[in-house]
């Protein structure tokens, strides 16, 4: 006999709204639908309604934990759609900040699959060494989070030396803690216990899904977007980093080895640190054209296609964010596993819904759902 | 009033429970207030609990607006929550909608749906003064705690 159990859209296993509809037998899970749509606000069509550089504070709240790799990529799109060579500082800070965002990403995640596992003070310490993170980037940027760095031909603010300074302290310090949550989350027994075998995604599945990040290069799929050496990525020595168990506990093991390499593209790019101007001139006209363009984001493959009809405001926005191909990989990690286990497996795949849904198509209704097709979204575009 | 009742408020009062739920927003606002429960931050100081059950919660943290399909569920959860209970919105979208203001599944502000305390502006606001939100709402809710009796 099998029982359904709802969990979301407030659960406190949870942090962001979604909801699973959850089918076990006894202890078992054996099946799961994921519910979407409680983030939806409408950000692509919102795009086409503003020009180019308001867009750029758009696709900043897109996400606040990836907010600058959102902006750096829109912000490249629309470079390449204007053939502007940006100045290489600017492509170093980018980089900078690209990193420390992975850091404060991944240290985030670490805290959350701590708690998940119920290693309290392994989150609450995780999450005091992220507010050093989030303090280089207070001092650099201005703010925590949105950090409205990149703007279109460059970035707003320089890195001074006395700030280069305090970053690579910061950097030596979160070096020495790292190696001691090493310590913890991949030798430790508990933390074994409850990830070795747990969630497997298989290499031939990870491969079918299309799933992107950390969680690919965990299931042994060499894919990393940065090796396309956008911003800085072709002038520093680093490498992706691939591990074979297919499961959480690989997942950590290429998270924390990605926090060491992120350190280290850090402390190149400041050692480096060419001199220069911090943005081109910008024409003010977008010629007509298209455009891909494709990053890293910490949780995996960020894509960004725009369309341009030659007038202030851009024709088509798409953006496919890195959640929105590991969710459906939620279905073949799931299914077969313990109940106990679903908030961790949950929790691996570092779901991200507010990026994830801009595009909502099922509609649930008091009992029924119902599909929208193009026509319908158009029509509730338009209506006020 | 009983002593039992004068015990239960005493203790009600010097532990809040806060439910946070996080509506449709970036994840900004909603990062910055579990920030608070972490070491730096550290709401327990005051007493402050993070709980997930809406019926064992006093307090209400409302990150970002709230589209069609949320609307329902945040009625059902403040109306789940027992009496006296206080709201804090948190950042700008939750105020007025914020930058989405005119996307079209963009429903309504929260003080629209249910009624607010405390508005805590800014995209996101820092810790701080998400913590000074939290504070000031527990100055009402202790008020409305003792006309409850
Ligand atoms: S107020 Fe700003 S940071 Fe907060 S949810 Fe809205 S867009 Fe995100």
């Amino acid at each position: 006999m099998s029982t359904r159990i709802p969990v979301g859209p407030q659960h406190p296993a949870l942090i962001e709204p979604e909801h699973l509809d959850v089918k076990v037998d006894g202890e078992t899970i054996t099946d799961v639908d994921v519910h979407l749509g409680y983030i939806h606000r409408g950000i692509e069509g919102l795009m086409q309604k503003k020009n180019y550089q308001q867009n750029v504070y758009i696709a900043e709240r897109i996400c606040g934990i990836c907010s600058g790799v959102h902006t750096s990529t829109y912000s490249e799109g629309v470079e390449s759609l204007l053939g502007l060579e940006v100045p290489k500082r600017a492509k170093y800070i980018r980089t900078i900040i690209l990193e420390l965002e992975r850091l404060h990403s991944h240290y985030l995640w670490l805290g959350l699959v701590a708690y998940e596992i119920g290693l309290d003070t392994a989150f609450q310490i995780s999450w005091r060494d992220r507010e050093i993170v989030l303090d280089l980037l207070e001092k650099i940027t201005g703010n925590r989070i949105n950090y409205a760095m990149n703007t279109i031909g460059g970035v707003r603010r320089g890195i001074t030396k006395e700030m280069q300074k305090e970053t690579l302290q910061g950097i030596d310090a979160l070096w020495e803690k790292t190696k001691y949550y090493k310590e913890v989350f991949l030798k430790d027994s508990i933390v074994r216990a409850r990830t070795k075998n747990v969630g497997v995604l298989k290499k031939r599945d990870a491969e079918r899904y299309s799933v992107a990040g950390p969680i690919v290069r965990a299931s042994s799929v060499d894919f990393d977007v940065r090796t396309t050496n956008y911003a800085a990525y072709a002038d520093v020595k680093w490498k992706p980093i691939v591990r074979h168990g297919c499961d959480i506990n690989s997942r950590l093991d290429v998270r924390i080895e990605e926090v060491f390499e992120a350190l280290n593209i850090i402390r190149q790019c400041i050692e480096n640190m060419p001199e220069g101007p911090l943005k081109t001139i910008v024409p003010p006209v977008v010629p007509k054209g298209e455009t891909i363009m494709r990053t890293e984001a910490p949780r995996g493959e960020l894509f960004y296609y725009i369309r341009s009809n030659g007038t202030a405001m851009p024709e088509r926005v798409k953006i496919r964010p890195p959640t929105y191909a590991n969710l459906l990989a939620l279905k073949p990690m799931l299914i077969g596993s313990e109940l106990a286990d679903l908030p961790v497996i949950v929790a691996s795949i570092d779901p991200c819904f507010s990026c994830a849904e801009r595009v909502g198509v099922i509609k649930e209704g008091t009992n029924k759902k119902e599909i929208f097709d193009g026509r319908r979204l158009r029509m509730m575009k338009d209506a006020p | 009033m009983t002593i039992l009742k004068k015990i239960v408020n005493f203790a009600r009062l010097k532990s809040p429970y806060l439910l946070h739920f996080d509506c449709t927003g970036c994840n900004g606002c909603t990062i910055e207030t579990l920030a608070c429960i972490t070491p730096r931050y550290d709401v327990e100081r005051f007493g402050i609990v993070e709980k997930g059950n809406p019926r064992h919660s006093d307090l209400l943290v409302i990150n970002g607006s709230v589209n069609k399909k949320m609307e329902p569920r945040l009625k059902r959860i403040y109306e789940g929550m027992a009496h006296p209970k206080a709201v804090v919105a948190v950042g700008a979208c939750a105020i007025s909608r914020g930058v989405f203001f005119d996307a079209y599944n963009n429903g309504k502000p929260i003080d629209k749906i249910v009624p607010v305390d405390v508005y805590v502006p800014g995209c996101p606001p820092k810790p701080e003064a998400i913590i000074d939100g939290i504070v000031k709402a527990l100055g009402l809710w202790k008020e409305r705690l003792e006309e409850y009796k």
